[in-house]
């Protein structure tokens, strides 16, 4: 068995305004709002790393777990935007809790690497005992902020959450997964000599559909339907991106838990900051099942059901 | 031949009219995006309701803003598939 047991996040302290970003790349503050429905997102300070805010997002998510990092089978981090790809950040993470044992493997997905990590720990955690699973993402460093690179630039920000899977103990049990890529459409995401490259009208066409698809078949073969879901945890990519899957499933928006007008879009960090904001706000445990989905650079796209204990 | 591809075209203009929820007529030449009937959301929308209307499956690899730009483009792509 698997289970959710805690989240964490940290973000940086700098908020970016859509002000900053308007004067950086031609183009006004409410256009940017309208396109994606972001407020401001933050941004990284010149010494914080992929590896140092992915530690700060794991160490508050082993707070609030009330467990010590020896306690750890394994750790899984996602990040696309990594200064060094070989070796990642996760084993740094790793060394940054303490560990020199411990297997930590990383997961080089923009946007859905949390997603995969969540539905790998769930297979792993039944021999291997708490898996960590962190998103970190410094998009700032990728995009490019001028009238160019605007499409991109207006996106993203900076980010790290986390989420411990544990093989005995939690408040949702990992019920199911479901994991695709579609290779040969690789170049609508992708980064190359440290660049961020989005072609964001290719990525909206692909994702409002696969998205969709991808959760429904998740609850047609748990015998579940859309409206019997207690909270939709989706990759904060774009406002209108979630709306529109709310739309296609026939769910309120309002089962869709959103912060991207916040922090933008943190890429892989996303989903993990969502989690761990929506289960802070919680007032009492879930009773109905939950579902986490992604989509992101490969293309790699899935959901994951969690159901309540 | 020409007949049919008119009435294609019309059959095509009647789903673009159903996503918009407008009388529109655009020409058969006109960029969809660039007039702005069409953006990435609505070109989801289009791409369903063509499916319905013609009966087709439109693959995720089709996908793309360059082959539903036009009226013209799009019938072109129906036929190919037909």
């Amino acid at each position: 068995m698997a289970y959710l047991r805690a989240f964490g996040s940290w973000l940086p302290s700098r908020h970016v305004t859509n002000q900053e970003i308007a004067a950086q790349v031609d183009a006004t503050p409410e256009w940017i709002l309208e396109m994606s429905g972001i407020e401001e997102r933050r941004y990284a300070a010149d010494d914080e790393t992929v590896a140092s805010i992915g530690l700060k997002a794991a160490q508050a998510c082993l707070q609030n777990a009330g467990i010590a990092a020896s306690g750890l089978g394994m750790i899984l981090v996602a990040s696309g935007s990594t200064d060094r790809f070989c070796p990642g950040p996760a084993g740094q993470v790793a060394a940054g809790l303490g560990l020199n044992s411990t297997p930590a493997l990383d997961i080089p997905v923009a946007s859905a690497g949390s997603l995969i990590g969540l539905a790998m720990a769930a297979q792993f955690a039944p021999t291997l005992g708490r898996i960590l699973v962190v998103g970190a993402e410094i998009m700032s460093r990728r995009i490019e902020r001028s009238p160019e690179g605007k499409n991109t630039a207006i996106l993203f920000g900076d980010g790290a959450g986390a989420a411990l899977v544990d093989a005995d103990t939690g408040f949702a049990h990992i019920a199911d997964s479901c994991l695709f890529t579609d290779g040969a459409a690789a170049e609508v995401i992708f980064v190359k000599d440290g660049a961020f490259h989005m072609d964001g009208q290719a990525v909206i066409l692909q994702a409002s559909r696969k998205l969709p698809r991808a959760i429904n078949e998740l609850l047609t073969r748990n015998q579940l339907a859309a409206a019997d879901i207690e909270a939709f945890l989706l990759h904060q990519a774009n406002l209108n991106l979630i709306l529109r899957v709310a739309t296609t499933l026939k769910v309120p928006r309002e089962r869709f838990f959103t912060n991207i007008n916040r922090y933008g879009n943190t890429s892989s960090a996303s989903l993990l900051i969502a989690a761990d904001e929506w289960h802070r706000q919680l007032t009492e445990p879930i009773t109905r099942p939950i579902i986490f989905s992604a989509f992101g650079a490969g293309l790699n796209w899935g959901a994951l059901l969690a159901l309540p204990v | 031949m020409a007949n049919q591809n008119v009435a294609n075209q019309d059959r095509i203009v009647k789903v673009l009219q159903q996503i918009s929820g407008k009388q529109i007529a655009p020409g058969v030449d006109e960029s969809l995006f660039v007039s702005g009937l069409l953006d990435s959301f609505a070109l989801t929308d289009f791409v369903a309701g063509l499916e319905e209307e013609f009966g087709v499956t439109i693959p995720d690899c089709d996908l793309s803003a360059r082959k539903f730009d036009t009226v013209n483009k799009v019938e072109a792509y129906l036929a190919a598939k037909a």
